[in-house]
């Protein structure tokens, strides 16, 4: 009786099962082309601006930064962006978000920005950030990077200028995206939960 | 994140710790929203907040009513003067009336101590208190906290006294209990007839040679002379405190360190604080205040995220 309660504990625990959809060197490159299409389209970024959203957005933002600046030898203006106050889901919640800094020290006024986040899943984070962002100036035009875009299950009409990696997944399914200096590696995994019953 | 342990804001007694340091941390937050060119946020577009003043206030009521409009909460004011309670109206029905109109918060000043507390078991609404009489001005001490934290970088440690009118001071009540529960120590000083008689059960030390107590400590927070609330003579003239109590630059420069100045506010310029000292740069005063806002933005942010939808 009891082995079987161990063993059917076990066959529950090997059905949460990970699967790497980017590992460490897919990621570089795929950091790597997200690096050069922007300045494909943002030249010497005189007037572009990258504003990454906290908090996950920060860690694209900041590889993306440092590969930009490497290559074109100067550096570019950044920020980072706080929704936490602009959410939709106030009160929705079980408890209330802790929120993060939000550091722009500069106006967005006529400037061109990209938004950038890790995960681009229902729409409601970005809504949030362009009307967050919308405190700082209004910029010419905003464009939207996601590293991880799982199109499917989107609530609102947001789609991204520039996609890392497409996923498509389950909404039981949850994909995290994992960096060398917070997690230890860099890889993208999608948990898949088998449904039981 | 975790939230606040209480439902209501009714004093600093009741918090914890992690309590206070959660207001903080999120009035830090909300410190940076209001320096930005547009200093306004959406989250409580659906809530609705009454100031219910049964006594005057200036700064309170006006911070109050700044912090619920960052918010975008809809706002009513209500205050005593000009109301029915002149008419012989009850507190809890006075406030269930302004209830049924559907408000989901009641920011409340009051002249009766424990008139918050009262009414949060009575009505169907978060509170938060805004002063009750004598008792606690929670939102005063954290601000006072929270500019010292800005000011010195942590309040752990710190000597803070608290001078003037203790007796009838909720600004120093609610001061003792946050600055013991960030690790400061606290120190009240004033005439004999101003000082409680069991204030040092609360673990305070107790001085009545102001410039004994500006030498031992870090911060000293000026509070004024209550004339409204003092029946009796506590002291043979105004004069007379101002001689033995009174913070000049002359005192304030002969001392053998560089002390921060702190007056919650009114101040009776000339009697417990000069206009030179009040103006130094050594007083934060004016921070006091602008942290008010940010500090009362959080409080009410997160006892909002308590309310049932």
């Amino acid at each position: 009786m009891v082995w079987q309660i161990i063993t059917s504990l076990i066959l529950s625990l090997l059905s949460m099962e990970t699967q790497v959809i980017l590992n460490a060197k897919q990621f570089d490159f795929t950091l790597q082309r997200l690096c050069r299409q922007l300045i494909e389209n943002h030249d010497d970024f005189s007037n572009t601006v990258l504003i990454g959203l906290q908090p996950r957005g920060i860690s694209v933002l900041n590889r993306l930064k440092e590969l930009i600046e490497e290559i074109l030898d100067k550096e570019i203006q950044c920020g980072s962006l706080d929704i936490t106050f602009h959410r939709d889901d106030f009160r929705r919640r079980e408890t209330p978000l802790i929120p993060s800094v939000t550091n722009i020290d500069f106006s967005l006024e006529n400037k061109k920005v990209v938004l950038i986040d890790d995960v681009l899943y229902t729409g409601r984070t970005i809504r949030a950030g362009l009307d967050a962002m919308l405190a700082y100036g209004r910029p010419n035009n905003v464009e939207l990077l996601a590293f991880v875009d799982r199109r499917f299950k989107r609530h609102l009409p947001i789609q991204a200028d520039y996609i890392g990696k497409t996923v498509d997944s389950l909404v039981s399914e949850r994909v995290s995206v994992e960096w060398k200096e917070i997690e230890g590696e860099d890889k993208v995994i999608l948990y898949t939960k088998e449904n039981n019953g | 994140m975790d939230n606040l342990s209480v439902d209501h804001l009714i004093g600093i007694e009741h918090l914890t710790t992690r309590d206070i340091e959660i207001i903080f941390q999120t009035a830090d937050r909300f410190k940076e929203v209001i320096n930005r060119p547009i200093k306004k946020v959406p989250s409580l577009r659906d809530t609705t907040i009454a100031n219910v003043f049964f006594e005057n206030s200036t700064r309170t009521k006006l911070s109050f009513e700044l912090a619920e409009k960052r918010l975008s909460a809809d706002v009513v004011n209500f205050s005593a003067s000009s109301s029915s309670v002149t008419k012989g109206e009850t507190l809890v029905d006075t406030v269930n009336n302004i209830l049924s109109m559907k408000v989901d918060m009641v920011v409340m000043r009051h002249p009766n101590p424990g008139a918050a507390k009262f009414l949060s078991e009575r009505v169907n609404a978060k509170v938060i208190n805004a002063g009750d009489g004598t008792h606690e001005h929670p939102t005063q001490a954290l601000l006072d906290a929270y500019s010292i934290r800005e000011k010195l970088g942590e309040v752990q440690g710190k000597k803070v006294v608290i001078v003037g009118d203790i007796l009838h001071s909720r600004v120093a009540l609610s001061n003792i209990y946050a600055l013991q529960k960030l690790g400061a120590e606290v120190m009240v000083c004033g005439p004999t007839t101003l000082i409680p008689k069991y204030i040092h059960e609360l673990g305070v030390k107790v001085e009545h040679n102001l410039r004994k107590a500006l030498e031992w400590c870090d911060v000293a927070n000026m509070l004024r002379i209550q004339l409204e609330r003092q029946d009796i003579q506590y002291f043979p003239s105004l004069r007379e405190y101002t001689m033995l109590y009174g913070l000049d630059k002359k005192l304030l420069d002969s001392l053998s360190k560089e002390i921060v100045v702190m007056h919650p506010g009114p101040i009776n310029r000339g009697v417990e604080i000069t206009s030179d000292v009040a103006d130094s740069k050594q007083s934060i005063i004016l921070n006091q205040v602008e942290n008010g806002v940010a500090i009362r933005m959080a409080v009410i942010y997160l006892l909002a995220a308590k309310i049932e939808r």
